[in-house]
């Protein structure tokens, strides 16, 4: 069985999702959904998955989640679905629960956030309210954990017993009444005929929705549709959209007076109004940000991560060496020695090190998002990044994209604005990600010794600014139009929950060891084989015969021009391409030099000018296969996206040979 | 008069949601319809955008959006 979990943003989806499945997730894809979604086997119920769609306020197709979420409830027909309800934001999350019901499948609402509303004096007549929408409500609180065991039974029974949603005219008699009622009849058999919910259609066509051609309306009926619409609209004064919106939230104000007891100003609000009076005061809003940003990237970087990458490389080098000694000692075959050796452990082990690294950058990043600032650097940043034809939500991807870029690519699916998307999907490949750090630590610390922060810095800043002047070039010509409404619910401040955090961590963990193991460990033996092998498939005992060194040479001459024409760093550039991890990794099998000691071995094929000129070059060229694969499909254009990828490289040649040229007057 | 001319801490109640397409369709599924009661709450360190009360939440809206929609101050 096959539950929709819809609901909301900012109303606990994610915490509920978490809660429901524990760590039985996966991420699954929908034939006919180009997104990737969510999916975990429910707990205490193996045969029932729930499928986390994405967060929207309604089922209008406005952006790409809504359509998401639409198609996949009338596409896939799941069993039931779970609308989750922010009890203490009743009103408006209970227009999505309006339009939910009209698409007539088993519906639970799981009513999130009682002990807040509880605990502020607040309470909901559970069974009046569930008498009124004809579906079953269940209070509970997801962070707490409560209530959601009863949830999950009630959500399985009614998708077992197929129990919809009692049918219920949310339009007290009226205009709008008539008009919902003949446009229904009208359109009902056309609709059971195309296998889609009767009232969703009707009300669906009086919006003006695509839904004309779908049921293949004659001519005749669709004049008479627009007629009823227009004598309801004359009637009422109000446009078709908003009579509907209107009917809507009528029910619902009518709905609350009756079953909510609303609590007066919360201690959540009266706290966030309060932090808010800080973290967004006019003066204080920017430099706060500034520090907060610094302090992660100092922890992360400097303190937590990089004490626990060294522990972690430590003991991979010591098992290394365990290996090495045993196989040594056992008189394996020298080849497969080399293998396991100069191959899998230079390859693998070294960019495994830096896990704990991106793990820590998430762990703060999510902790941003869960506690609702994210929102708030949104809302204080929109003004500066729509001057380069961005909105404030643009900000978010591109925080993630410090990160990854995988995620960050895919995070810009909130946006609801195309033109603004394909902009964003365009900036964040200059936003330098956390793959490429090995690749700073150690330049930084072969060749800039004390300046290694401010370098470090400089990469960041450089990376922005050349995304920014990109963005705002192709806002101005490729991509002119108007800015899309930048609309945003700010949430109340919360404690993110630990669980969520924790599995973010993980997933993320998962996805970098997932990519080690498969993606770099592939990209660490084709290098050792192309590195211990030549033309002929024979041996090599010095690597300048291999086939690796053929093909380094032949691009060589490229960056002849940028200081670092040997093939060696040639070959370390293509294999950054399966994984920017991989530079630095191949870099240490063709020197011969383990990581640790690969700053000091560095020093033979760079000067600090050409170092810079490379950092520059590995800053912007290319971004790795999995985010190339990502923005392809989230453009969904082969051509747009190879441009993007010569573009980068481009910028790449360009901007490190003008770093290596000012580098020799400076140096 | 507009949303986007109310003053800081000042309410005012939605006599009408204009604007074309996405917006005026976002602006209702937000709960901004008319007879609905607005507060705003504070403008963003740049000047714009602006955040307001509705429906006993917060959001932040464009001042270009915020003059789609018609407003009338209520006494305070």
């Amino acid at each position: 069985m096959i539950l929709a979990l819809v609901g909301n943003q900012n109303c606990g989806k994610t915490t509920l999702f978490n809660a429901i499945t524990g760590s039985n997730q996966h991420v699954g894809n929908f034939p006919g959904v180009t997104v990737e979604q969510k999916i975990g086997v429910v707990k205490g119920h193996p045969n029932c998955s729930v499928v986390d769609l994405p967060g929207i306020y309604s089922l209008r197709p406005y952006s790409q989640e809504e359509r998401v979420t639409r198609d996949f409830i009338l596409n896939e027909k799941p069993d039931g679905v779970i609308n989750i309800v922010d009890a203490t934001n009743i009103e408006r999350n209970l227009y999505l629960t309006l339009q939910l019901l009209e698409l007539h499948i088993p519906t639970v609402i799981a009513l999130n956030m009682m002990d807040e509303l509880r605990g502020n004096g607040g309470s909901v007549n559970i069974s009046a309210m569930s008498h009124a929408l004809g579906v079953p409500v269940v209070p509970i609180s997801a962070i707490k954990n409560e209530g959601v065991a009863d949830l999950m039974d009630t959500a399985d029974d009614i998708s077992r017993r197929r129990e919809r949603p009692r049918v219920t005219d949310f339009c007290p008699y009226g205009a709008v009444h008539r008009c919902v009622h003949s446009v229904m009849m009208l359109t009902e058999h056309r609709a059971l005929a195309a296998d889609l919910p009767p009232r969703f259609c009707a009300t669906w066509l009086i919006e003006g929705g695509d839904m004309a051609d779908k049921l293949s309306l004659s001519a005749n009926e669709r004049q008479l549709i627009e007629l009823s619409v227009t004598e309801m609209e004359r009637e009422i004064g109000l446009n078709r959209n908003a009579a509907l919106a209107d009917m809507r939230y009528n029910f619902i104000e009518q709905l609350c007076r009756d079953t909510v007891v609303k609590c007066t100003e919360s201690r959540e609000r009266h706290r966030s109004v309060k932090i808010d009076s800080v973290l967004t005061n006019k003066y204080l809003a920017i430099p706060i940000f500034i520090c907060i940003m610094m302090l992660i990237f100092y922890l992360t970087f400097s303190v937590i991560g990089s004490a626990l990458s060294k522990l972690l490389g430590a003991a991979i080098a010591q098992l290394a060496s365990f290996c090495d000694r045993l196989m040594t000692d056992s008189g394996v075959n020298s080849v497969i020695h080399s293998l396991v050796i100069d191959g899998i452990f230079a390859g693998v082990g070294s960019v495994l090190s830096f896990l704990p690294i991106i793990m820590v950058l998430f762990f703060f990043l999510s902790i941003l998002e869960d506690t609702g600032y994210m929102a708030r650097i949104a809302f204080v940043m929109d003004k500066p990044l729509r001057k380069i034809g961005l909105s404030g939500s643009s900000f978010v991807p591109m925080l993630i994209g410090l990160g990854c870029s995988v995620p960050a690519v895919m995070a810009t699916r909130t946006l609801s604005g195309s033109r603004e998307r394909k902009l964003t999907v365009m900036l964040i490949p200059y936003i330098s990600c956390s793959a490429k750090i090995p690749i700073y630590t150690v330049f930084c610390a072969a060749f800039f010794g004390r300046y290694q922060v401010a370098v470090m810095a400089l990469l960041y800043a450089g990376g922005i600014l050349l995304g920014v002047m990109t963005a705002s070039l192709l806002s101005k010509t490729v991509f002119s139009g108007r800015p899309v409404p930048f609309m945003m619910e700010l949430p109340n401040y919360r404690l993110p929950s630990a669980r969520s955090v924790v599995m973010l961590m993980r997933e993320k963990a998962r996805d970098f060891l997932q990519r080690a193991f498969t993606v770099i460990f592939m990209a660490a033996v084709i290098i050792w084989f192309l590195r211990s092998f030549d033309i002929h498939l024979n041996v090599v005992t010095d690597s300048r015969d291999s086939i690796l060194a053929l093909i380094g040479r032949a691009v060589a001459p490229i960056f002849a021009p940028l200081g670092f024409g040997d093939w060696r760093v040639a070959t370390s550039l293509i294999s950054g391409f399966t994984a920017k991890e991989a530079v630095i990794s191949t870099l240490s099998v063709l020197t011969g030099v383990s990581i640790d000691q690969l700053p000091t071995g560095l020093s033979a094929l760079f000067t600090p000018q050409s170092a810079a000129a490379f950092l520059a070059f590995t800053l912007l060229y290319t971004p790795c296969v999995a985010a190339v694969a990502t923005i392809r499909r989230e453009l969904n254009s082969t051509q747009k996206t190879v441009g993007i990828v010569i573009m980068q490289c481009a910028v790449a040649w360009l901007v490190s040979f003008a770093v290596y040229r000012v580098g020799a007057l400076i140096l | 008069m507009k949303l986007s001319q109310l003053k800081i801490g000042h309410s005012a109640v939605i006599t009408a949601v204009g604007g074309d397409g996405p917006l005026s369709l976002r602006l209702l599924d937000m709960g901004l319809i008319p007879k609905t009661r607005v507060t705003v709450q504070k403008v963003a360190p740049f000047g714009d955008p602006i955040q307001i009360t509705v429906r006993g939440y917060e959001m932040s809206l464009r001042r270009e959006d915020a003059a789609m929609i018609e407003v009338e101050e209520a006494s305070r």
